[in-house]
């Protein structure tokens, strides 16, 4: 007789009948894991929530009055019949795997996830296991990201010529988690560095759980941009171009994500420069991760699944594509990656 | 090759005209002769020839990166430009090459005497040696399509701005037969008598479509009206007892027309006519519709038959050289005179006519003549200001076409493909269909005419109502509904509707229409019978 699997997927998100709980639901359930605080993984209308101690007071400051627990990385707690403990991801500051193990099986879900060190975000941790829940948003081989340090250099280059042209420059990315790193990379030396208000709520929240910032200046409405010369702006995509931002005058617009490493994407997007940049693994990094869990079983979702999937399966793996509730290839979706 | 590379990242990183055309200028005032010549030949589409297909390109790829051949295929699929796909799925390394661009393409050159496995190796080679944008450069060079957001008009305006020449000057110097193994720099841009040539055409001028009502054009008098033809433009020179004919994308296309050779024998050396090349039946009192002139359109050589089902006329509409001198500094009114003179003997049979103007006394008269365009198998009229010079390039104020509305049908789309360039990794390309009985026929793709707005929320819209992938095109729910505008409507056997559109595009996004209310074939078939 065959065991009902560890996980199952739903449509409500993945589930866990041992435990009885969903990790990362797409609508209202009782309790819910949650990997991370971007919106697509940490919605609204839980009964409960558990996540990471880095996590959950992102979590509260989004979602408001929620009834929730945190927890440590590492830490070993029991729901039900499911022996539960949350794994740093590196995908954001706080975020994680979730390791869930059953008489004896052991599964993980990975929610999204990079393994290149951001000296912010707690390093991704390889987690032994039987089944693996990847993403596989940049799971293309034409996808290698660059040594951090080297996008850092090309960004404060950019930040420097902005700067002597008399230009305000402008530096579009995801209010939390992308927008902290790119804050760690920048040289304070150029010149001011302003946030929006997005990313600045965001980087309160950080700062007080002791994550290490450079030193920003909210650039509220009564900021007044003259007084800031040569400065660069953290402000999400959507802010661009906006009246708010009209106010600095003359000013150059990048935009930092994994996707603009595409001429064409980066020429529809980017406004003045793109810099590549992501915060989840590219094509080796995903392989890698997958490697080192020794999970013989995949599961793929988000992204370039069915061409994932496939080359799995051509490489000794037992692979399968599981439907999501969010396109992770998705236009919209460009602006978080 | 760096320094090319660096200008190709200038031009690429900005989004500013003004800033591609400096980065242009300062390498134009900075690169050696020979690179600087290959540059301008490479933006005006003088590429060298390929040297490598484009199978083996990605065969070799695949097989330097490690990954099997279906998935350097999909990849490919999905950025949309094998030149970029190849540089990036290669492994990164450090750019240490010091050649210049015109050694690299010499090399490429030289590719076509080696047998194939010097081919790859030397390939393989400068993937080795070539990091970055220098990677990509290269593969821009060896695939041949050499488009970076550098037109033409832009190059010839950061040309004027590095040499101090005008640019009208400039874009005479840089038509027709040139070739950085027949000219120099010096002779190209800078030497002083640049007529040399017997066949250098003079740069089209081209006009923008009406944007306000005739009517505040001024007072008709002002003004002369002509059909504009549905044909091919093409100028016909005939100098040194020779004749040449060139197309507006500037191809000579003397070999395919060999019917205007006869035009030698009835105008002067030293003449250059602007007109339409018109398929017309001896005998018939209008040309034959754009449909008879396609067999002849990318043909190198002509049999006879079909010289004899479809023989060409160059309908002339402009002069703008006669007996050796440029005129077309003259007002329009005197070169049309000159023009009218010099074709008043020509015989019935000869291979040039005279493109009629339209009389009239008001606007009025001009909108019926335009309500019967399709009639003269004319697709609108043209509008020329009399005093107007013959400007080079499209010019706004003087020059005004006046086209037909186009046709449209609601259709449903069923198909839809990722585009490439600009619009990799977004639904562009899609297949429209109309209605029969509870089926839907295909019956035209359309890749236009929607805003990158639209085009972003069709894209989000097919990933999550994909019913079946075949490779890069996706089968959606017929669900929404679009206006096909279109020019012209042809039986086709080709299609498994039976019809053929000219210039379909996307005109509007129906999404106030019903899937019942889109158009059905009984329609489709009722337009043919009307305007085929």
């Amino acid at each position: 007789m065959t065991r009902a699997p560890i996980l199952s997927f739903t449509d409500k998100g993945i589930y866990c009948a041992a435990g009885d709980f969903y990790v990362d639901p797409w609508y209202p359930v009782a309790r819910a894991l949650i990997t991370h605080g971007h919106a697509d993984h940490a919605r609204p209308g839980m009964g409960t929530y558990l996540a990471t101690d880095g996590t959950l007071p992102i979590m509260r400051h989004r979602l408001g009055d929620i009834s929730a627990e945190s927890i440590a990385y590492g830490q070993v707690i029991r729901i039900g019949d499911a022996q539960v403990s949350f794994h740093p991801a590196g995908h954001v500051p706080g975020s994680a795997q979730i390791r869930i193990e059953v008489g004896g099986e052991i599964w993980v879900a990975s929610g999204d996830y990079k393994i290149t060190d951001d000296g912010l975000s707690e390093p991704f941790e390889p987690v032994p296991c039987h089944h693996f829940i990847t993403e596989s948003t940049f799971g293309l081989p034409v996808f290698r990201w660059a040594e951090q340090a080297t996008v850092a250099a090309e960004i404060n280059t950019w930040w420097s010529a902005c700067a002597a042209a008399g230009k305000t420059a402008f530096l579009g990315a995801y209010a939390l988690g992308k927008a902290q790193r790119l804050l760690s990379m920048l040289d304070p030396d150029i010149g001011p560095i302003l946030t929006h208000t997005a990313v600045e709520n965001s980087n309160r929240v950080l700062r007080g759980q002791g994550y290490t910032l450079p030193a920003t200046r909210h650039a509220s409405a009564d900021l007044i941009p003259k007084n800031h010369p040569g400065a660069i702006v953290i402000c999400p995509p959507s802010a661009m171009g906006s009246t708010w931002a009209r106010r600095f005058g003359p000013q150059e617009t990048g935009f930092a994500s994994g996707w603009m490493a595409i001429r064409g994407i980066r020429r529809r997007r980017a406004g003045d420069r793109g810099f590549v940049i992501s915060d989840h693994a590219d094509w080796e990094g995903l392989l890698s991760a997958i490697k080192q869990t020794g999970a013989e079983n995949i599961y793929v979702t988000h992204g370039y699944t069915d061409i994932f999937n496939k080359y799995l399966n051509e490489n000794g793996w037992q692979s399968r594509v599981i439907p999501t509730q969010f396109e992770g290839e998705t236009a919209g979706a460009e602006e978080q990656a | 090759m760096k320094r090319f590379a660096t200008l190709f990242n200038a031009i690429d990183q900005s989004t500013k005209t003004t800033v591609k055309v400096a980065a242009l200028a300062a390498y134009f005032t900075e690169a050696d002769d020979l690179d600087r010549l290959w540059t301008v030949a490479l933006f005006s589409g003088r590429r060298p020839k390929r040297a490598v297909t484009t199978t083996r390109l990605r065969e070799w790829a695949a097989e330097v990166a490690g990954v099997p051949l279906w998935l350097f295929e999909d990849s490919y699929a999905i950025v949309g430009d094998l030149a970029e796909t190849i540089s990036l799925i290669l492994p990164a390394t450090l750019s240490g090459d010091n050649r210049p661009l015109s050694q690299w393409i010499n090399d490429l050159r030289g590719l076509a005497d080696v047998d194939e496995a010097a081919r790859k190796a030397f390939v393989l080679n400068a993937w080795q040696r070539l990091g970055g944008s220098e990677r990509f450069v290269f593969n821009k060079l060896i695939t041949g399509g050499f488009r970076m957001g550098v037109s033409q008009k832009l190059m010839t305006r950061a040309l004027a701005q590095a040499t101090g020449k005008s640019e009208a000057e400039l874009a005479h110097r840089l038509m027709g037969n040139w070739h950085p193994d027949t000219h120099s720099w010096h002779s190209l841009i800078e030497a002083e008598d640049a007529s040399a040539d017997a066949s250098r055409p003079y740069p089209f001028y081209l006009a923008y479509g009406l944007e306000q009502e005739p009517q505040d054009l001024g007072a008709p008098s002002d003004w002369r009206a002509e059909w504009k033809w549905d044909g091919i433009r093409g100028q016909l020179i005939l100098r040194e007892g020779a004749y040449f004919v060139w197309s507006r994308g500037e191809e000579l296309m003397t070999d395919r027309f060999p019917e205007l050779a006869r035009a030698i024998d009835h105008l002067p050396s030293g003449t250059v006519l602007d007109g339409e090349l018109l398929v017309w039946q001896a005998g018939a009192d209008k040309p034959a519709s754009f449909n008879a002139l396609q067999p002849r359109i990318g043909r190198k050589t002509v049999p006879k038959k079909l010289l004899s089902e479809a023989p060409v006329v160059l309908h002339a509409y402009d002069l703008l050289e006669w007996q050796g001198d440029d005129i077309r500094d003259r007002p329009f009114a005197e070169r049309r005179a000159l023009l009218e003179m010099a074709c008043v003997d020509l015989p019935s049979d000869a291979p040039v006519k005279l493109s009629p103007q339209l009389a009239f006394p008001d606007w009025d008269r001009l909108a019926e003549y335009r309500r019967d365009a399709r009639d003269a198998h004319a697709e609108g009229l043209m509008l020329k200001r009399a005093d107007s010079p013959y400007l080079a390039g499209r010019k706004k104020g003087d020059w005004w076409k006046w086209k037909l509305e186009p046709l449209t049908i609601d259709a449903v789309m069923i198909y839809a493909q990722s585009g490439s360039g600009r619009r990799a990794n977004l639904f562009t390309d899609f297949t429209f269909a109309v209605r029969n009985g509870d089926d839907f026929v295909p019956f035209t793709k359309a890749y236009s005419g929607l805003t990158d707005a639209e085009f972003r929320q069709i894209t989000a819209w097919v990933r999550k109502n994909t019913l079946q992938k075949f490779g890069p095109v996706r089968q959606v729910t017929p669900h929404h509904v679009f206006e096909i505008a279109f020019e012209g409507i042809q039986p086709s056997s080709r299609h498994k509707s039976g019809v053929a559109l000219r210039f379909p595009r996307m005109k509007r996004w129906r999404k106030d229409k019903p899937l019942a209310e889109a158009n059905t074939l009984d329609d489709l078939n009722e337009m043919l019978r009307i305007y085929g």
